[in-house]
């Protein structure tokens, strides 16, 4: 993690703005993020209407000026359900990366450090990493009911080896500098070590980890609720929506493009957010990649 | 050599022992077992008559090793809707899953490979670039919009391909083929950008070594060098890839059979979920991590054979 500083890429010793012009991607990809955002938050102020009230007789309409992405099989405004929709996704991509990378973390860092421990808790990983993530997820929804709460649970599960394994390598290099023997050595607490000389270690890789946890748990709950196994279909998700479309979908492909295309481009925003951090704060990672 | 593989193979018990339990007690974490498996229109009587025929009276830690005896007897118990044990009904649905996952295999390890070494070739060129647009587009697309993207062009628009449906390449090999090809798309996306990010890495590490220059100063073929010598010597976190990323292609598969309709395993999976035939959700996630094991169990022992670098 201690990279020397003859390694660095000049992105680095540089300002955010000289970064952004290098990599306009990014940029690109932070602005269609926050603006999805501010979207999701302020979803009633986007020119929608109620998401989830039907018009039996507006079905199937083309867009208008009244429905402007037209509307689905039970007369519900196409334009709302997407923005409505996006709240789902943001919400649990900030929840799942946050629970998964918070969990992982602490018992990451406990698991590194604690030999004893180790070898139980990365069993214990191993065998949750066996398990095919949506599989798991899967079972997980289908035994706890269908709610919010538990697609964010379920699908935080299967993500916390891997942020585990993560933080686990970066405290096996950091635990063996002499920083942290000197801090042994003159009998500093466990805790204070873990907290004050091994996590700030942790934190880009992890920052770097969270993007990429929030972007493949959006498509997790996507892939779910269109498998009937997640987000109650009465809430606007744009997973449900692709379910819902894929009925019709031979009559009026829109209604099953559109979310699709927002799961899309809001994924790809993070993933190309994530490379970007990658770049910038984990040189040594994006070498590799 | 013998020694070595016995070790591995040991090795792998005690990680299907957590995958049990953890599918043992996740039925249970969440409530009571027998109330979830008979639905919420049961009976209190046919709750109670679910707990007394699946033995939920014993205690836990019997309940728990009569089951891996069970397992160990590669019984993995009975549907709840149509009665049948589960091993027979995978057995039944195996065939279009394992023959989607050997198309989708083949197809992205040809695609991918041929993709990764010529972006680390033209490492930073247009090419490299590229081909990290499309890995981007691979891990942000999800797996049903492509689907869709595709049976709306090539079935429903220019009629190339039939929209959905599987046939069994032992009955009618020429329909198998045009049933297969839009789902193996479908599903290699992914993999492929999965494949072809760790080839470019792993082959631009190894281009920038010692034997590569010399083998370039003898005058060799630069396909040779590219295939040969680095291809070669970048194989192993290659094919380590190709091994993990099975994880990844299972769950792809669920949603690829929905998509195109295809009655594997995935179906079954969806199917159950729908009808909460819990036992047979049970079954697969144990058969599938039993698989994911197994592959990579293979992998890792085919390695400490062909290469002589690792030593465990």
């Amino acid at each position: 993690m201690s990279a020397p500083a003859t390694t660095l890429p000049p992105a680095r010793l540089t300002g955010l703005m000289p970064f952004l012009r290098r990599y306009p991607l990014v940029a690109i990809a932070g602005v269609i993020l926050a603006a999805i955002v501010l979207a999701a938050v302020f979803a009633p102020l986007m020119g929608t209407r109620d998401p989830t009230s039907m018009s039996p007789l507006q079905r199937l309409r083309p867009p208008s000026d009244a429905y402007w992405l037209g509307t689905d099989h039970l007369g519900r405004d196409v334009w709302s359900r997407l923005v409505f929709g996006a709240r789902v996704s943001v919400i649990v991509g900030l929840a799942v990366a946050a629970l998964s990378v918070g969990l992982g973390l602490v018992i990451g860092l406990v698991a590194g450090y604690i030999r004893w421990l180790d070898a139980i808790v990365m069993r214990i990983m191993d065998g949750l990493m066996a398990i095919p993530g949506i599989l798991l997820a899967i079972a997980l929804v289908s035994v706890s009911g269908a709610s919010l709460w538990t697609v964010i649970i379920a699908i935080m599960v299967p993500e916390i080896p891997r942020v585990v394994r993560l933080v686990r390598s970066v405290v096996l290099t950091v635990r063996e500098e002499p920083y942290v023997e000197a801090a042994v050595s003159v009998g500093t607490k466990l805790p204070l070590i873990l907290i004050r000389h091994i996590l700030p270690n942790c934190i880009p890789p992890l920052i770097v980890q969270a993007t990429y946890v929030a972007a493949s748990a959006m498509l997790t709950e996507a892939i779910l609720s269109f498998l009937g196994a997640g987000t109650p279909p009465i809430i606007p998700s744009w997973g449900n929506m692709v379910a819902e479309g894929r009925l019709l979908f031979q009559i009026q492909p829109w209604n099953l493009l559109w979310p699709g295309i927002a799961l899309a481009v809001t994924i790809l925003s993070v993933n190309v957010l994530g490379d970007g951090l990658r770049d910038r704060l984990d040189p040594k990672l994006a070498k590799r990649m | 050599m013998l020694r070595l593989i016995a070790t591995r193979v040991l090795s792998t018990i005690p990680v299907m022992g957590v995958v049990a339990l953890i599918v043992f007690f996740m039925l249970r974490l969440s409530g009571d077992p027998a109330a979830i498996l008979a639905g919420d229109t049961a009976s209190s009587e046919q709750v109670e008559r679910i707990r007394v025929s699946l033995g939920l009276t014993r205690p836990v830690y019997e309940q728990f090793f009569g089951w891996i005896v069970q397992l160990l007897r590669f019984d993995l118990g009975t549907s709840l809707f149509t009665g049948l044990p589960v091993t027979t009904l995978i057995a039944q649905r195996i065939e279009p899953t394992a023959m989607l996952a050997l198309t989708t295999i083949v197809f992205s390890v040809l695609v991918a490979v041929p993709m990764g070494v010529l972006a680390a070739w033209k490492s930073g060129g247009w090419i490299d670039r590229l081909v990290m647009v499309f890995c981007v587009l691979g891990f942000s697309v999800p797996v049903f919009v492509m689907g869709y993207f595709l049976i709306f062009n090539f079935a429903i628009n220019l009629r190339w391909l039939p929209v959905q449906g599987y046939t069994s390449p032992f009955v009618d090999f020429g329909r198998f083929i045009s049933q297969i090809t839009l789902p193996t798309l479908t599903l290699s996306f992914i993999y492929i950008a999965l494949i072809a990010r760790i080839t470019r890495a792993s082959v631009i590490e190894v281009l920038g070594e010692d034997y590569i220059r010399t083998a370039r100063a003898k005058g060799q073929i630069e396909l040779k060098v590219l295939f040969r010598h680095a291809l070669k010597n970048a194989a192993v976190p290659i094919v380590t890839v190709i091994g993990l990323g099975v994880a990844l292609l299972i769950g792809g598969v669920v949603v690829t059979e929905s998509v195109y309709n295809i009655p594997g395993l995935g179906r079954l999976v969806v199917d159950a979920i729908t009808r909460r035939d819990y036992p047979i959700i049970q079954g697969l996630i144990l058969f599938f991590a039993l698989v994911y094991i197994v592959l990579n169990l293979i992998i890792d022992i085919v390695y400490t054979l062909v290469d002589p670098r690792i030593r465990y």
